[in-house]
């Protein structure tokens, strides 16, 4: 009996998640439909977004999202495996792993708007020194300054799924491999490393995830161009900063609804991604596997 | 003990809604709209509160969403930095009034080594942020500066990345003065920028032609003023260069006025005129008899409309917004007069 009401509650539960994903889905694909169907395929390929003419490609703004994404992987991963190698590996004191797991929990609990104002503070002039020098356009905003600090926005995740990855693993593989006579760097990328690859991998997507949909703090430090951007200094856009930009005010109906189409563009990017990753990962369950 | 605390805010709480709902009750207004006359908005329904006890709620949320709530009608009166267009009345259930209440402009400001003061055209204006015009020392600036030094500095438009009245009156004033501008981008909100960078809000603009050495934007007069920033004279359709200020703004309303007020300000005519100035103006309808409005809150409205218009007025020019001129007043009168109940004027 009681078993009985306790899974109805649970089937009523995740039967609600479902419905709610429905209901969101079925919102934005009715919602985009008027500029979907004024714009055909162009609406995914076209490179023009003009409210005045009311004609809307997204593809600017797809570019502009995947781009920064994944320079900001690119910087994270390297940097947020070696801080999770370290405390999940490196640390024996106690004190130190809980200093560095306060300072790791600040760093993912400060909201985006203060990294938008510090970026905006800090690393526009920085990256603007940085473009003079190169000879680029000195407008500091742009692509690579809202790639840096996405990336220092997801290094929290992805180191702490690190560390606990690592933690995982089970003591007697380590102790086994010690007793082995391997070395601690050997045990690490030999034993370690392999063992939690699943967790540290689902760590990334996570942080993927953040990274495509981060919306506050790109908008302030992107440039809010809406060209396709050709290099690390170029201005740009991404699909969320737009939403972010021009909801408010749009003042035709096509606008809107183009802005819903880019919100089920980046829901579809944000799914693939997920997708494309698990795929990845339960390929590479093979030898370490369970 | 602990309970007793929890319990004590949570009296407190109720009472609080219950006060609020009351604030709400018979003797207020709720409006929304506009986020540009908002600071005006506020200092002159707080003097209002003071004087007759009549409390407005004004929500700043910008002027499209004003509008739709006033289609909606949800609200007393909408706020909006543009007017309706002929072909949108259709939208609206009734017929719609609007009353100008302010008058503000959109200054051009710059970050120039040595902070000369510039002067410059709506074409040269439109040929910088179309990206033809891309240093400063270029001929057509420097023509129009003689006396300046003017850096071989590259120029770095800043335009404001979020939909807002400040872009349409800009866009709408290169617009009137230069046909390329007019074809390839046009007039809007927000529109699709050739060349430059976005930032959102006025203090986002701001913030980035502080910030960069050779750049140049374009943010509200009482936004510059407030923070002391250089601001370029521009040369009105007299062939005048008119510094924006509170008179020269509010000249530019004193030319030939329409009956339903409904006019850009932008490229006046008027000698004396800035030539990027803009009215703000409240929306409402023509007929306060709907859904269940009582002749009360109907009264409430035309009174505080014509409130805003007169007496309200000697508040804003401390903000930066200048105030209505004569031929503005006196079609913003005749509007107000029209506002009925039942058909029977409110105002006489």
């Amino acid at each position: 009996m009681n078993d009985r009401r306790f899974n109805a509650l649970l089937g009523f539960a995740a039967l609600v998640i479902v419905f709610i994903f429905a209901g969101f889905l079925f919102t934005l694909v009715v919602q985009s439909l008027p500029a979907v169907k004024q714009e055909g395929a162009a609406f995914l390929y076209g490179s023009e977004w003009n409210p005045v003419t009311t004609h809307f490609g997204a593809l600017p703004f797809i570019i502009g999202t995947l781009m920064t994404s994944a320079i900001a992987l690119v910087i994270a991963i390297p940097l947020s495996l070696s801080a999770g190698i370290v405390m999940g590996e490196y640390v024996n004191s106690s004190w130190i792993r809980s200093i560095l797991n306060t300072l790791i929990n600040v760093l993912a609990s400060i909201p985006s708007v203060v990294f938008g104002l510090w970026g905006i503070e800090v690393v526009i002039p920085l990256i603007r020194k940085l473009a003079m020098l190169v000879g680029a356009p000195p407008y500091g905003a742009g692509i690579l300054s809202a790639s840096l600090v996405l990336a220092i926005m997801i290094i929290p995740y992805m180191s702490s799924m690190t560390r606990e990855a690592l933690m995982n693993v089970p003591a007697g593989l380590r102790e086994g491999a010690f007793a082995l006579g391997l070395t601690k760097q050997e045990v690490v990328t030999g034993i370690a490393l392999p063992f939690a690859k699943n967790s540290i991998f689902a760590g990334i997507l996570l942080s993927l995830g953040r990274a495509l949909g981060e919306t506050m703090a790109v908008t302030m430090l992107i440039g809010n161009a809406t060209r396709i951007p050709t290099s690390l200094f170029s201005l740009g856009n991404t699909l969320a900063s737009v939403i972010a930009s021009q909801f408010n005010e749009a003042a035709s109906d096509v606008h809107r609804s183009a802005m819903m189409g880019l919100a089920l563009i980046l829901l579809v990017i944000t799914m693939l991604a997920g997708w494309f990753g698990r795929s990845l990962m339960s390929k590479g369950m093979g030898a370490y596997g369970k | 003990m602990k309970r007793n605390a929890v319990s004590r805010k949570l009296v407190l709480l109720a009472l609080f809604v219950v006060g609020l709902t009351g604030v709400l009750g018979a003797q207020s207004l709720l409006g929304s709209g506009a986020s540009f006359p908002a600071p005006a908005y506020t200092k002159m329904f707080d003097e209002y509160y003071k004087a007759t006890g009549v409390k407005v709620n004004y929500q700043s949320i910008g002027s499209s969403g004003g509008l739709k709530n006033i289609q909606d009608r949800v609200v007393d009166f909408g706020g909006s930095d543009s007017f309706i267009k002929d072909a949108d009345f259709s939208k609206y259930p009734a017929q719609v009034v609007h009353i100008p209440t302010v008058i503000g402009a959109v200054v051009v400001t710059y970050n120039l080594p040595g902070n000369p003061k510039l002067r410059l055209t709506g074409d040269v204006v439109a040929d910088i942020y179309l990206g033809k015009i891309t240093k400063w020392n270029d001929k057509a600036v420097a023509e129009l500066n003689p006396n300046v030094k003017l850096p071989n500095l590259a120029i770095m438009p800043v335009y404001r990345s979020d939909g807002s009245g400040t872009t349409f009156n800009f866009t709408a004033y290169l617009s009137a003065v230069s046909a390329e501008w007019k074809s390839k981008v046009g007039n809007a909100n927000s529109v699709s920028w050739p060349a430059g960078q976005g930032a959102a809000q006025n203090a986002g603009v701001a913030g980035v032609v502080k910030q960069t050495q050779g750049s140049v934007g374009y943010v509200e007069l009482a936004y510059a003023n407030q923070n002391s920033m250089a601001v370029a004279a521009i040369k009105n359709s007299s062939g005048m260069w008119v510094d924006p200020s509170l008179e020269s703004i509010s000249a530019a309303a004193a030319g030939a006025f329409p009956a339903d007020t409904r006019i850009l300000l932008v490229n006046t005519d008027a000698k004396e005129g800035y030539p990027i100035s803009a009215l703000t103006w409240i929306i409402v309808y023509r007929e306060q008899n709907y859904g269940n409005r009582s002749r009360e809150q109907a009264d409430q409205l035309a009174k505080l409309l014509w409130w805003m218009i007169h007496d309200g007025q000697k508040y804003v020019t401390s903000l930066d917004y200048a105030t209505l001129p004569a031929p503005a007043l006196k079609a913003a009168e005749a509007i107000i007069k029209s506002i009925t109940y039942d058909g029977q004027p409110l105002v006489k």
